[in-house]
């Protein structure tokens, strides 16, 4: 708990950072909390069309279905969020184990290792994500959140590489090493807890990436997701030429909005994170 | 034994004796292997080699891929299994009677040779043919678009670290943070939702396409505007997509560069600011930026898809999407496969690029990792 004091404490002399840790903070409650409370309102109302912003009864607008916007707003945000949580999570498991392990072991593994991250950086993720997506049909969102993770954890594993790497020539890993404590212990008790806060950035970034392939997908409309979700709001609008009309300004406006503003809070957050815990960023 | 006269000598021979042909051998392709352009180019056959194999198994082996697709649904049309499976194998060019290591072989042998198989809809079309009628409007309006996004951010990002803390700086540094972390198919979005539908400043509907469909192509003046019309908005986007990444990883690697040692002894040495900032700063600044655009052509080209679908701009994405909806796997399965090669060998040309501007690399060999 005094660790969470302390972290706000010092985020406190950012305000791009708080800025960012407000944004993030929102829309978990937002999508998360919020959505508890609020039942859905889905039943089309033709006689309702492009209805303005107006209060309480449709703060967004309706869209051109007559449906409110404002509750599938509310509503949108949840399976976004999970996905990439999900995915942040896998993909930040697979780069950690791994990339500690080439880089504890270096050799031929390190060669194996690095090589295999190599390829899966090069390879155009999101064409390869469509692909997938076509023949899969990944209908649940953990199986989406696990192929989003596969494609993505590359660049976290060259980053968790390098910290270990530098890591690994400190004391006490040195201690530890010549403690004979072994691999399992060095890497779990000595190394991983002096870069939480690396991973903890790299969870951040790894959810933008997982946000962005994801909408990315849901908006081509290979994803057949029931329900509500801001990335099928925009299919719909793109699909059905909603884009095109005057009217639909708030009702595709608040998506993009909402995606954007979300994914710029984590880069805010991530950010500040890095600038407060690397102090060579903080002097420079 | 007359030449044994040092104990060097000694030493030698019998290290050359000790080793065999084959060790001498894999001792000279290890030499060999250790260059960096040798290293460069095993990594892009890995690559390669990765996606085709990738792409075999999305094909053929995967739970519900096209292959048995087809056939269940030619079967349930009324075809006996056998003559299903010889119209699939016919159309996906796969021999389904010989074993999953030869139809994999016979793949790879296809794909060496450039036979990407047939369209599924347009029958006797070759996959090739598809992708190079559309590939070069994809490549022309992501190359301008990231020529022009990496000359001005690498610019802007230059001076910002230049004139730091200023206005300036504060400004397109924020500018660069916020836009760099929006998803570019939401710029794309927003451009047509503001500056094509409510403000009407763009005729968005005109500007569909990759060229005007009453015009001749050819090397006119009206052609080539038109064209370039029709790509103002694609290549805008990828210009607002990626240039906030070079801003500020230019300015990240300027101010890196500016407390460098060499940086401060040619302020002593009274050389011009000019020269510092070109020469010394600028030079060593850009290297990263190198290899950076490499990745980030990748992503774009990648992510092009959706911009392209966005704005009906028919290049490899749009295509890609096309053939998605039309389950045309043929189609699909080769644009995967030329996308890959492209970004392969662009991120090859950023290694070459990289290791002849920095001539550290060229000789130390292996710096390349990390």
């Amino acid at each position: 708990m005094s660790g969470a004091l302390d972290f706000l404490r010092q985020l406190r002399k950012k305000p791009t950072g708080i800025a960012g840790f407000a944004g993030v903070l929102f829309f978990f409650m937002f999508a998360l909390v919020i959505p508890f409370f609020v039942p859905v309102m889905d039943t089309p109302d033709v006689s309702a069309i492009y209805q303005p912003p107006s209060f309480p009864a449709h703060p967004l607008g309706t869209d051109n279905q007559g449906r409110d916007v404002f509750n599938q707003m509310i509503h949108g945000g949840r399976d976004i969020l999970l996905v990439a949580l999900i995915a942040a999570l896998f993909s930040t498991l697979i780069a950690v184990t791994f990339g500690s392990l080439a880089a504890t072991l270096g050799g031929r593994v390190d060669q194996v290792i690095l090589a295999i991250t190599d390829v899966v950086l090069t390879i155009p993720t999101l064409i390869v994500l469509i692909v997938i997506a076509a023949i899969a049909r990944p209908s649940s969102f953990w199986m989406l959140a696990i192929i989003l993770a596969l494609l993505q954890w590359a660049s976290l594993l060259r980053a968790i590489r390098a910290q270990v790497l530098s890591l690994k020539e400190r004391d006490f890993v040195e201690a530890a090493r010549s403690l004979d404590l072994g691999l399992f212990h060095i890497i779990f008790k000595e190394m991983l807890p002096n870069m939480r806060s690396y991973i903890v950035i790299h969870f951040i970034i790894a959810m933008t990436n997982a946000i962005y392939a994801q909408a990315a997908i849901v908006l081509l409309g290979l994803v057949p997701v029931a329900g509500q979700n801001w990335g099928i709001m925009l299919y719909n609008a793109q699909v059905q030429g909603a884009l095109y009309f005057r009217d639909s300004l708030w009702y595709i406006l608040s998506p993009i909005l909402a995606i954007a503003l979300f994914q710029l809070s984590l880069v805010l957050l991530a950010g500040a994170l890095e600038e407060m815990f690397n102090p060579r960023l903080r002097s420079a | 034994m007359t030449m044994v006269s040092t104990p060097a000598g000694v030493d030698l021979q019998l290290k050359v004796a000790r080793r065999s042909p084959l060790s001498r051998a894999r001792g000279h392709l290890g030499a060999m292997l250790r260059r960096p352009i040798a290293q460069a180019l095993v990594k892009a056959l890995l690559t390669i080699y990765a996606t085709v194999t990738l792409t075999f198994f999305l094909i053929r082996l995967m739970p519900g891929n096209p292959v048995d697709n087809k056939i269940d649904e030619l079967v349930q049309g009324g075809l006996d299994y056998e003559s299903a499976a010889a119209v699939a194998s016919n159309l996906f060019s796969i021999d389904l009677n010989a074993p999953f290591h030869e139809q994999y072989i016979r793949f790879m042998s296809d794909v060496i040779r450039g036979d990407l198989g047939n369209s599924f809809l347009a029958t006797g079309t070759s996959v090739m043919s598809i992708i190079l009628s559309v590939l070069p409007w994809t490549l022309f309006a992501v190359g301008s678009g990231l020529l022009l996004s990496f000359t001005i951010g690498t610019t802007l990002g230059l001076l910002a670290a230049y004139k730091r803390d200023s206005i300036f700086d504060h400004f397109f540094t924020s500018v660069g943070s916020f836009i760099s972390s929006i998803p570019d198919y939401l710029i794309a979005l927003s451009i047509i939702l503001i500056f094509g539908v409510q403000l009407r400043w763009l005729p968005v509907a005109q500007m569909r396409g990759a060229y005007s469909s009453g015009i001749q192509p050819g090397l006119t003046g009206e052609f080539i505007g038109d064209v370039l019309f029709h790509a103002t908005l694609p290549v805008l986007t990828f210009f607002l997509g990626t240039i906030g990444i070079w801003i500020l990883s230019m300015r990240g690697a300027t101010l890196a560069t500016l407390e460098d040692d060499y940086v401060t002894a040619a302020r002593a040495r009274g050389l011009k600011d000019s020269r510092i900032t070109t020469a010394y700063v600028g030079r060593n600044a850009v290297l990263p930026q190198i290899s950076q655009l490499a990745i980030t052509t990748g992503a774009v080209v990648g992510g092009a898809a959706i911009i392209e679908l966005i704005f009906v701009y028919q290049g490899v994405g749009y295509r890609l999407i096309k053939a998605v909806e039309q389950r045309d796997y043929p189609v699909m399965q080769g644009i995967v496969l030329v996308t890959t090669t492209a970004i392969v060998v662009a991120n090859l040309v950023a290694d070459l690029v990289y290791s002849k501007l920095d001539p550290r690399i060229g000789r130390a060999g292996g710096a390349t990792g990390g």
